[in-house]
């Protein structure tokens, strides 16, 4: 090597193996003529479509509108390409075309569905006792300065917490098992757990449904709905876990090995604490996932109108079923409310979500 | 650390490489007290929940054994339910399943690939975690909270559409809706209610759910394409969609088979969002912009109240069915992916 190059600490092992973090180059170059047909198309389409749509033809919907523009778009962009390029070159600019419009729709069906539910719940949103109160003697017509969402979301927070108390173990043991114990045995869990993360919540529902309420009698409960949450929670902790434990590196185990130290320790010790951050994300996604659900709990925990934190007797209501109860309510005030808890309800995901970034920022300062 | 015994390594022979071919020695070890402790323990967990998560499938299978003894067959190919009448059958509400599933894998399918594409070939890289987080958070947006917005606000503009579809393309069996569709548009009733809480409405929400999944797993397996080959379609003058025609595209074909299977299952279970959003109905038919329909799991969350216990044990069958289907769909799914992608596992 000649003296031109960096210090030799800086110097890299020739025989490192390219890693695929290495970014492709970008050879996208647009010329001015290439900008003015984009904008010429995107101008003229506009303008046609607009004419054709709400001139000539009888025709108002909006969505109509953004459909037939599109078409109209793809046929302008299109045109005035091959004007000056091959057919190759055409199609690569339609394909891009659709590639960005796709993503572009979803996420604007994402960001309309969050404006539109907080836009309709914002009303109620604004009283206060929305908070603290909860719906006993409160009419579904009364106004919105009377009744609340408290005993939902007392009644979310214990179910969840519940559910996760029985889930989380039984889920990171069972990764645990299927990662690093291993065998044939714990293939057949692998593919059992990884089967059972397609279990139809309602399923779940039906089963806790009919084991402990039709056949052991028990009233419903919030208990009951846990139990529901768990059984569905289980294999996709297990699962995510599992993912998250064989991203540790093997290295790590091998290095505890050779220092004497046991399966047992190598994981209370190495793996798991290596694994940390991401088991809590995992679990905070699965909380995420098990509080949005709906449908097992319209059959098992019952929908109190009142304030109750025990959770084996007595109905419990949540945030979901709130939200269900109210909507096919038929009362239009009762559905605003309905609007109201699930706004609610998003920012509690969100919430959740801008935690997992919180617990993975913590993961690279590491 | 005390307590591991593992069998004394002798040191190896083999200083000079490359004189002896090196085999690796067997190495026998006894496990200390704690780690078999440890091994049996986290078996036994392991075999738990592999007896919860089977006990599930075999009770329902149980639970669906007296439904078909009283019913006979009859309980597949019957299409009403009328419980007051003892003439209850699922024909309808699986059809219905698979109408709506179908229907939401093709809104959502082609959309995830192409998402997919743009968050691993056309998004430039600062952008990519955030769309990736995107997908994410769209994941773990309630089913109940799609189900809202399709009522309140796709609804009306999609009825439009829908009816738009079934007066230009009535002939075609799936877009006839059984209704004037010249019917003057001033006099129809607001909303179209004949077009409202179709098979087909209920299922852009179903889409939405099954969209990140679909689009997640695409995108872990599209990005894994290989760099070299990618840079060689470029270097001889393909354009970007030629090389993602020629790389990427059939690099990624099962992980993009798997993932929309993956979706398709937990189409078939999706509950609430359809409950909301449809109107029921029992009828075996192909009209799916027209309303009225109903899915298995629509059928379990409305029926389940009023039910006695034989029409429970109905109930229970319809779900062993909808539980069937997930797991043979789910099953078959996890190995493409798996395939793909030499042993790992899935991303939810």
């Amino acid at each position: 090597m000649t003296a031109t190059l960096p210090p030799p600490t800086e110097l890299r092992p020739v025989a490192v193996p390219r890693t695929t973090t290495e970014e492709v180059r970008r050879p996208s170059h647009r010329t001015p003529e290439d900008r003015i047909v984009l904008v010429a198309a995107l101008a003229g389409s506009v303008a046609t479509t607009w004419l054709l749509y709400f001139q000539i033809l009888p025709y108002s919907s909006k969505l109509g509108f953004v459909l037939v523009w599109y078409a109209v778009f793809a046929l302008f962009y299109g045109g005035l390409t091959k004007m000056s390029q091959p057919w190759t070159v055409v199609t690569d600019r339609l394909v891009t075309t659709l590639v960005i419009a796709a993503p572009t729709v979803v996420g604007l069906a994402l960001l309309s569905t969050v404006v539109m539910i907080t836009l309709k719940g914002l009303p109620v949103l604004l009283h206060w006792n929305f908070f603290t109160e909860d719906m006993a003697g409160v009419r579904a017509d009364d106004p919105f300065t009377k009744g609340g969402i408290a005993h939902a979301i007392v009644g979310t927070l214990i179910q969840v917490i519940i559910a996760v108390v029985l889930a989380m173990p039984f889920g990171v043991a069972t990764a645990v098992y299927m990662s690093e114990v291993g065998g044939r045995g714990a293939r057949l869990v692998r593919t059992f757990v990884e089967a059972m993360t397609a279990l139809p919540s309602i399923v779940a529902g039906l089963f806790i449904y009919t084991v402990f309420l039709v056949y052991l009698g028990m009233p419903s409960s919030g208990f009951a709905a846990a139990l529901a949450l768990s059984v569905m929670a289980m294999p996709i902790m297990a699962r995510a876990s599992y993912v998250v434990l064989g991203v540790v590196p093997g290295g790590l185990r091998e290095a505890s090995y050779a220092l004497g130290a046991g399966k047992w320790q190598t994981v209370w010790r190495v793996v798991l604490p290596t694994a940390r951050p991401g088991l809590a994300t995992a679990l905070i996604l699965g909380v995420a996932r098990v509080v949005g659900e709906t449908s097992p709990l319209l059959l098992v925990s019952g929908a109190s109108t009142y304030f109750n934190t025990d959770p084996f007797n007595n109905p419990m209501n949540s945030l979901p079923l709130y939200v269900y109860t109210a909507v096919s309510s038929g009362n239009p005030t009762f559905e605003e409310r309905g609007y109201a808890a699930a706004t609610v309800l998003l920012a509690v995901v969100l919430g959740l979500f801008v935690l997992t970034r919180f617990v993975a920022k913590e993961k690279k300062s590491r | 650390m005390s307590g591991d015994v593992l069998a004394p390594a002798a040191p190896g022979p083999t200083g000079v490489p490359g004189e002896v071919e090196d085999v690796p020695r067997r190495l026998t070890s006894r496990h200390s007290l704690q780690d078999q402790v440890f091994i049996h323990g986290s078996r036994a967990i392991g075999y738990i929940v592999l007896v919860i998560i089977s006990a599930i499938g075999i009770f329902l299978g149980l639970q669906a054994i007296p439904t078909l003894r009283h019913y006979g067959l009859s309980f597949f190919t019957e299409y009403r339910w009328l419980p007051s009448q003892d003439v209850i059958g699922i024909a309808a509400v699986f059809t219905g399943t698979i109408q709506v599933a179908v229907i939401a894998m093709l809104l959502a399918v082609p959309l995830a690939l192409l998402s997919a594409l743009f968050i691993s070939e056309w998004a430039p890289p600062w952008l990519r975690p955030s769309l990736i987080r995107i997908t994410d958070l769209m994941a773990a947006v309630p089913g109940i909270v799609f189900g809202l917005w399709v009522l309140l606000f796709i609804q009306p503009h999609a009825t439009h559409v829908t009816h738009w579809l079934s007066k230009t393309f009535g002939w075609i069996p799936f877009f006839h809706v059984r209704t004037d569709v010249d019917y003057p548009i001033w006099s129809q009733a607001p909303g179209y209610p004949a077009y409202a809480g179709s098979a087909a409405i209920a299922s852009i929400a179903v889409a939405m759910m099954i969209f990140p999944m679909a689009t997640s797993v695409m995108r872990e397996v599209l990005s894994e394409a290989p760099l070299g080959e990618k840079e060689a379609a470029l270097a001889l003058g393909a354009t970007r969609w030629a090389m993602v025609r020629t790389v990427v595209i059939p690099f990624g074909k099962s992980g993009i088979i798997g993932g929309s299977m993956l979706a398709l299952g937990r189409a078939l279970g999706e509950t609430i969002s359809v409950v909301l959003v449809i109107s029921e109905a029992f009828e075996i038919k192909p009209y799916v912009l027209e309303s009225g329909a109903s899915t298995i799991s629509a059928l379990i969350a409305s029926k389940y109240k009023e039910a006695t216990p034989s029409q429970l044990s109905a109930l229970l069958a319809a779900g062993f069915l909808l539980f069937c289907m997930t797991l043979v769909v789910n099953t078959v799914a996890a190995v493409i992916v798996s395939r793909s992608r030499s042993g790992s596992v899935t991303e939810l």
